[in-house]
C-alpha cells in the first residue's frame, strides 16, 4: 500500500519537474533577435566600443597615477628636504657657514642687530659643500667635551623614562583588559584624560611634588613623572582589548595564575605595540626640552635638545654637526623599527 | 517553641553571614589579583598627579602659595582678566581648531593617493614617515634659515619671481608653525589611516562597484563609514601633538616671541620663571577643567561613531 503511495508521489514529483523546466521562457536578448549579418556587425561595433571605453579608462589611470607620484614626490621632498640639507651643512667647515648664513642669523628677532633685516642679499641655500670638511665634527667630538657630556645626559634621562614607563604600563593596561567593572573604567577614562593633558598643565604639579619630594636638580625629577606618564597605557590597553577572549579563559582553565597569564599569554600577543610604544616614546623624550628646562636648573644637567637651543645663537659654525649628532641616534631606531613602529601603532588606530 | 524558633533564625542568619563573608573575601581576591598590576603605575599617578594636583587646587583659592588665607575667586578674577591669558588661549584654540582638521583632512588624502595602486608605495611612506623621527631642537636650524626675513625661502622667491621677501616669523607666524606641525605628524596620521583603508572589507566594496558606484560616492557612503574609529584616533594623537608646538616655537623666537605667537605654554613657561605660583595654579585648574570638557565631548561622538560601526 505505501509503496504505491510512494511511487505516486515519484511520479508526481517528476511530472512537476517537467513542467517546471517547459515553463521556463528562453530569455531572448537583443544580440540574438537580430538577423545573423546584422548581428555580426553589430558585436564588431560594441567590441570597438569597449576597446576606445578600455582605453581611455587606462589613459585616465595612468594620468592619475603620474599625478600622484607627482604629489607624493613633491611631499615626500618637503619632509625630508631638511633632515638632508642639515647633513649637508654639517660638512661644511664654520667660515663658510658664516660666510652663508650669517645674514640669517643677525635678522632673528632673538639677535641684537635687528637693523641687519634690510640688507639687500639673497641667501643661497648651499647643496654641496665648496670644500668639504670633517672640522665641524672634530671640534665637537674631539676639543669640546661639553657636547658629549650633554649627550650622555640625554641618554640618561631617555632610556630609563623609556623602559620605566613601558614596565609600568603593560601591568596597568594588563588592569585594565581583565577587568572591566564600572570603577576601572572610570579610572581608565581619568586615564585618558591626563593623558591629553596640555603639557604645562601637568608640569605644575610634577614641579610641586618634586618640590615636597625634594628631587629637583636630580634626573629624578625628569624621570619619574615621564615614568608614570599614562599615554601607553591607552594605547597598550588598546591594543590588549583586542586579543580574543578565548586566550585568556584557556589559560585559566589550565590553572595558570594571574602573573602566568600575564607574561605567558598576554605579553608575547603584544609584541609590535610595545616595540612601537618604545620607538614613539623615545623620540618623545630624547625631543623633550619643557621638562628639563623647569626641573633641572643646572646647566651642567641638563639634555644636549635644550642645550642646543642655545647653540643656535652663539656659534652657528658648529650647530649644524650637533644637530646632524643629536638626530642620528632616532633615525637609526627608526630604520632597524619601523616595521614593527608601523605594525604596532596601526594595529590600536583601528578599533 | 518559640525559643526553637528563635535558635533556627539565628542558626539561619549566621549561615548568610558566614556566605556573604565567603563571598566578599573572593570577590576582593578577584579584584586584588588584577589591582596589583595597577598599583605600580596607579600609585606613581597618584603621588606625580592626583595629589599635588589637588594642592594646587587648594594653592589657587590661597592668596599666595605661602600665605593660606582664604582668597575667594579673586585669583581666578585676575587670570581671566589678564590680557596675555586671554590672548594666549585665543591663539592656542584657533591653532587646535584648525591643525587638527586640516592634519586629519590631508593625511587622508595623502594615505588615498598611496592606498592606489602607486609605484614604490613603501619607499613613500618611509620617507613621509622620518620628519617624526627627528628631533626639534636640531630640525629648527634649517627653518631658521629657510623662513627667516633674509632666508632662502625669500631669496629663491626674489630670483626667480621678484616677489617681494615676506617675513614669515612675524606676519605668517601662524601659518608656519602649522605647516611646521603638519610636517612633523602628517606620517603618523597617513599610516594610521593605511591601515584603516587596507582593512575595509573588499566584499562591500566590490558589491558597491556592482552596484553602478562611482568613487567618490564610494569613499563617502563606505569609505569614510569604516575609517570612522581612526579618524578619532587620528584626531586624538593630532589634538596631544598640538599641544607640543610649543617647542618649535620656543626654539624659533625664544620667550617672548610676536603677538600671534604667545601660546598658553609660553604663559605658564613665563609664570614659572617668575615663581608665581598662584597664578600658575588657577590656569592649570581652568585649563584642566576645559579639557575635560573637550574629552568629554570627544568621546561622547566615539561612542555614536561606535555605535554606527558595530551596526
Amino acid at each position: 500500500m505505501e509503496e504505491n503511495i510512494r511511487e505516486e508521489r515519484r511520479k508526481q514529483a517528476i511530472l512537476a519537474r517537467h513542467h517546471i523546466y517547459k515553463e521556463k521562457v528562453q530569455p531572448q536578448s537583443y544580440v540574438s533577435s537580430l538577423p545573423p549579418s546584422e548581428r555580426e556587425e553589430f558585436i564588431e561595433k560594441q567590441r570597438a566600443a569597449n576597446a576606445v571605453k578600455l582605453r581611455r579608462r587606462k589613459v585616465k589611470s595612468s594620468i592619475a597615477k603620474v599625478f600622484g607620484v607627482i604629489f607624493l614626490s613633491g611631499a615626500a621632498f618637503i619632509a625630508i628636504m631638511p633632515i638632508f640639507f642639515t647633513f649637508l651643512n654639517s660638512f661644511m667647515s664654520s667660515s663658510e657657514i658664516e660666510g652663508n648664513y650669517g645674514v640669517v642669523f643677525q635678522s632673528l628677532p632673538g639677535s641684537t642687530n635687528e637693523a641687519s633685516r634690510f640688507i639687500d642679499e639673497a641667501p643661497q641655500l648651499q647643496l654641496i659643500p665648496q670644500e668639504v670638511s670633517a672640522d665641524q665634527y672634530s671640534e665637537i667630538l674631539l676639543k669640546n667635551p661639553s657636547y658629549l657630556f650633554r649627550y650622555w645626559n640625554s641618554i640618561l634621562l631617555t632610556v630609563p623614562i623609556v623602559i620605566g614607563q613601558l614596565a609600568v604600563a603593560c601591568m596597568a593596561s594588563y588592569s585594565f583588559m581583565r577587568y572591566r567593572k564600572k570603577r576601572r573604567e572610570v579610572l581608565f577614562f581619568f586615564y585618558i584624560i591626563l593623558m591629553l593633558m596640555p603639557f604645562q598643565v601637568t608640569l605644575v604639579p610634577n614641579y610641586i611634588m618634586n618640590q615636597t619630594l625634594n628631587i629637583l636638580d636630580t634626573p629624578w625629577a625628569v624621570i619619574l613623572p615621564g615614568v608614570f606618564s599614562t599615554f601607553s597605557v591607552y594605547i597598550l590597553t588598546k591594543y590588549m582589548r583586542r586579543i580574543p577572549k578565548a586566550y585568556i579563559e584557556a589559560a585559566i582553565i589550565d590553572g595558570a595564575g594571574e602573573w602566568q597569564i600575564f607574561t605567558k599569554v598576554v605579553m608575547p600577543n603584544c609584541k609590535a605595540p610595545v616595540a612601537a610604544m618604545a620607538i614613539l616614546l623615545f623620540i618623545d623624550y630624547w625631543n623633550m626640552v619643557e621638562q628639563p628646562l623647569v626641573m633641572l636648573q643646572d646647566e651642567g644637567m641638563q639634555p644636549l635638545s635644550v642645550f642646543l637651543s642655545k647653540v643656535n645663537v652663539g656659534d652657528i659654525g658648529l650647530a649644524f654637526a650637533a644637530c646632524a649628532l643629536y638626530m642620528i641616534p632616532p633615525l637609526l631606531i627608526f630604520l632597524r623599527g619601523e616595521d614593527q613602529l608601523v605594525e604596532g601603532i596601526s594595529q590600536s588606530g583601528i578599533k | 517553641m518559640l525559643y526553637a524558633t528563635y535558635r533556627r533564625t539565628v542558626f539561619e542568619l549566621g549561615v548568610i553571614a558566614l556566605e556573604r563573608l565567603r563571598h566578599s573575601l573572593f570577590k576582593l581576591k578577584e579584584w586584588g589579583a588584577g589591582s596589583g598590576f595597577l598599583l605600580p603605575s596607579f600609585a606613581g599617578v597618584l603621588l606625580f598627579f592626583i595629589v599635588p594636583f589637588l594642592m594646587l587646587i587648594k594653592i589657587s583659592f590661597q592668596k599666595s602659595a605661602t600665605i593660606s588665607e582664604f582668597a575667594g575667586l579673586k585669583n581666578y578674577k585676575d587670570v581671566l582678566t589678564n590680557e596675555a591669558f586671554i590672548q594666549a588661549c585665543g591663539n592656542t584654540a584657533l591653532f587646535t581648531a584648525v591643525t587638527v582638521p586640516a592634519a586629519i583632512v590631508i593625511s587622508l588624502l595623502l594615505a588615498l593617493v598611496l592606498n592606489s595602486q602607486i609605484p614604490g608605495k613603501s619607499t613613500f611612506r618611509s620617507l613621509l614617515l622620518t620628519p617624526m623621527m627627528v628631533p626639534v631642537a636640531s630640525i629648527v636650524l634649517i627653518w631658521q634659515v629657510v623662513f627667516s626675513y633674509n632666508g632662502v625661502l625669500n631669496g629663491w622667491t626674489y630670483q626667480l619671481f621678484g616677489l617681494e621677501r615676506i617675513d614669515w616669523m612675524k606676519d605668517h607666524g601662524q601659518l608656519l608653525t602649522m605647516f611646521l606641525f603638519l610636517w612633523k605628524n602628517l606620517g603618523l596620521n597617513i599610516i594610521l589611516f593605511l591601515s584603516a583603508l587596507n582593512n575595509i572589507p573588499q566584499e562591500v566594496v566590490e558589491s558597491s562597484l556592482m552596484d553602478g558606484c562611482g568613487s567618490i560616492r564610494r569613499f563617502f557612503s563606505i569609505r569614510l563609514y569604516y575609517l570612522g574609529p581612526t579618524i578619532f584616533f587620528v584626531g586624538i594623537m593630532s589634538l596631544i601633538n598640538s599641544f607640543k608646538i610649543f617647542r618649535e616655537v620656543y626654539l624659533l623666537t625664544g620667550n617672548y616671541p610676536y603677538g600671534k605667537l604667545y601660546t598658553l605654554q609660553h604663559f605658564m613657561n613665563n609664570k614659572f620663571t617668575r615663581l608665581d605660583y598662584t597664578q600658575l595654579s588657577v590656569a592649570a585648574v581652568i585649563l584642566s577643567i576645559a579639557m575635560m570638557i573637550i574629552v568629554g565631548i570627544l568621546f561622547f561622538i566615539e561612542s555614536r561613531i561606535d555605535k554606527g560601526v558595530e551596526e
